[in-house]
């Protein structure tokens, strides 16, 4: 076992794929020369030099667009969108190109093309560097989104996203890149498709992704204190969402909180709570509860932030308030 | 014309294989305009739905630039792109199946007249944003660059496009990193129905592509012998490793933007004027100076003629998709072996 951060972990997974498969570059804002806004991509070009990692200039729809073509002629582009916050200059190539193009070709056009962002909120960055839109993203028929939330799933998603023969966004929280874990020194392969269960529990299951599945495994570890035993799954895979992981949790505890750092409304907890709901309505004791972001543009001031994000106390608050 | 090649174009033909070479440029326009016109008739009779942008006065322009092309290279075009297909080789057939909806199509009917599709061609759509295809042709020559092909990646788009942020992200991309695209500007002077000096601050659109030090040439769209020349030298050049070139082609088209469009915003004599340069008047006039008779003439409308009702009948005999199969390609059915890392 080795402990090695977040960042290195995407990075580890960068440097194996461009050694790998000649087809993989890396294209995008800063990712050169800068090392990455991030730092993830820090080293590359030194190592691969200027026609893999290719420094782009601020032209989301241009870059992403031509990851796409590259994808069809052929490659395995990894596009870099520094945030999810500027992945809407993207989103006409995201949703008109790459997720429609097989369709619409009748099946000849795929587009195996994998884009990374950060996205997420917490370190004061304010209304137009804070958010959190993998649900708009995830309502997009043709894509498939990841978000990792563990050292394993930052070092390991990235190689079968590549093999994947269809887009694939990955989405990486800011507030994840610093944080540490153990990895195997041996790493062995993560599915793309699976929600699983990270802490097993009886009484209530909180459902998490990305970014707030540490506030979901606080709020169980509080829950214990208290004697309620909090199953936690996290999404993983957030479209096409493994509703069956979800149903078989609810089925045992009878309860469940969504914890999503979006806007409550029209959210991927939305979804998650409609499928509970549908799904599993006669295996509940209380109906189903979310714990979102307030929906405000993201406040600068540190009290307000954290008052906006969810935070581990509210999600214990919510499954108290179930009566668990 | 600007930073033209000091080079010659290809040398000469022998006179016959010219006037040979020639004759078929006039079928590939004819076949294109009769197919189109047989799309009208078929829209007002219901079997043809949706939108329908028709490029009839246009042709010159996509049979030139195909002549320019080798099947290896790409083509990226727009939503008013059935002459830019037929063109290109895809059959009259899978392209009327595909305006009728049909599994025949060559989108199996998923894609309708905006979205023509041919994965053997190279034939990568059929965009129905406009300058979405920009970024696409970019790509597409970016893989062609690292995978060390000569290839050209032909990119169509209309003049309504270079006011999108996409067609200068595009331009500098393609310039920047020196690949070969080669841009094709069909200027019929309208983005829909507003006319270009209404909504462009400089409306000579081959200054925008010198802008981005992209080598740029205006042409005639109405004069196909003019087009095939200009995009054979500015192809060549793109081969060669010359980077982008931006081709402007001047042209019109004679019908309406879509079958929707009332056509309010273009006086009537201006479209008349145009008329009378119709590419297919022009070139039909040059040949017979060459020899080509009436019956000659009479002999392609009665081989189109004859394509285009094969391909009604191929496409009214098609079949309707299982709807069963509605979800089929939203996601790739191939199976791609996972390996671990």
């Amino acid at each position: 076992m080795t402990v090695i951060t977040y960042r290195e972990a995407l990075r580890q997974a960068i440097r194996e794929a461009l050694l790998r498969d000649e087809r993989t570059f890396v294209m995008g804002e800063d990712v050169g020369h800068y090392g990455g806004s991030y730092a993830v991509t820090l080293g590359l070009l030194e190592e691969f030099g200027p026609e893999r990692i290719r420094d782009t200039p601020l032209s989301e729809s241009g870059f992403v667009g031509a990851g796409i073509g590259a994808a069809l002629g052929g490659m395995r582009p990894i596009v870099e969108v520094m945030t999810v916050n500027f992945s809407l200059l993207a989103l006409d190539q995201i949703m008109n190109n790459a997720a429609s193009l097989l369709y619409m070709s009748g099946g000849q056009l795929n587009v195996p093309l994998v884009i990374r962002m950060a996205t997420g909120a917490g370190r004061q960055v304010g209304a137009q560097h804070s958010h959190s839109l993998e649900g708009w993203l995830a309502h997009i028929p043709g894509l498939r989104l990841l978000a990792p939330a563990t050292i394993e799933d930052a070092r390991l998603m990235l190689w079968p996203a590549l093999e994947d023969p269809d887009p694939v966004l990955i989405f990486e929280h800011a507030m994840l890149y610093n944080t540490e874990g153990e990895l195997d020194d041996q790493p062995t392969a993560v599915d793309i498709e699976s929600a699983t269960v990270r802490r097993a529990g009886d009484d209530v299951t909180l459902v998490a992704y990305g970014g707030t599945l540490r506030t979901a495994l606080d709020a169980a570890t509080q829950l214990t204190q208290q004697g309620i035993s909090a199953e936690v799954v996290d999404l993983r895979c957030l479209r096409p969402l493994d509703t069956p992981t979800i149903l078989a949790s609810v089925a045992r505890t009878h309860r469940a909180v969504v914890v999503d750092e979006a806007w409550r409304s029209g959210s991927l907890s939305a979804e998650v709570a409609a499928r509970v709901t549908e799904s599993a309505f006669y295996d509940l004791d209380a109906p189903v509860a979310r714990v979102c972001s307030n929906e405000v543009p993201m406040p600068y001031a540190k009290h307000l932030e954290d008052e906006v994000m969810p935070q581990a106390a509210d999600v214990v608050n919510a499954v108290r308030e179930m009566g668990a | 014309m600007s930073d033209r090649p000091a080079e010659a174009p290809v040398g000469p033909e022998p006179d016959a294989a010219r006037h040979e070479h020639r004759v078929h440029l006039l079928n590939e326009m004819l076949r294109i305009r009769r197919f189109e016109e047989r799309c009208v008739e078929l829209y007002s009779r219901e079997e043809i739905r949706g939108f329908l942008h028709l490029g009839i006065g246009e042709e010159a322009c996509a049979v030139g630039v195909m002549e320019a092309l080798t099947p290896e290279d790409a083509v990226v075009a727009t939503y008013r792109e059935h002459g830019h297909a037929l063109a290109r080789g895809l059959s009259m057939r899978e392209t009327m199946a595909e305006l009728q909806g049909k599994m025949e199509g060559c989108s199996r009917g998923r894609g309708g007249s905006m979205h023509l599709f041919d994965a053997t061609r190279r034939f990568f759509g059929g965009n129905a944003i406009v300058a979405g295809g920009l970024p696409l042709a970019v790509g597409l020559a970016l893989a062609d660059h690292l995978q060390g092909r000569q290839r050209v990646t032909a990119c169509f788009f209309g003049d309504g496009a270079v006011a999108e942020g996409e067609f200068h992200e595009a331009m500098n991309l393609a310039a920047l990193w020196h690949l070969p695209v080669l841009f094709c500007c069909e200027n019929n002077l309208y983005a829909m129905g507003t006319a270009l000096r209404y909504t462009e601050s400089e409306t000579d659109l081959s200054l925008k592509a010198s802008s981005y030090r992209i080598p740029s040439w205006e042409v005639d769209g109405m004069d196909v012998d003019a087009v095939e020349e200009t995009a054979r030298d500015a192809a060549r050049a793109v081969r060669e490793g010359g980077g982008p070139h931006f081709v402007e082609m001047r042209t019109y088209r004679f019908r309406s933007h879509s079958m929707y469009d009332p056509d309010r915003y273009r006086d009537k004599a201006e479209i008349a004027q145009w008329r009378e340069k119709d590419p297919l008047t022009t070139l039909t006039a040059r040949l017979s100076a060459e020899g080509l008779g009436d019956a000659d003439v009479a002999r392609l409308e009665a081989q189109v003629a004859a394509e285009v009702d094969d391909a009604v009948a191929f496409a009214e005999a098609g079949t309707d998709e299982p709807v069963e199969e509605l979800e089929r390609f939203v996601t790739s059915e191939r199976t791609s072996e996972r390996t671990a890392p």
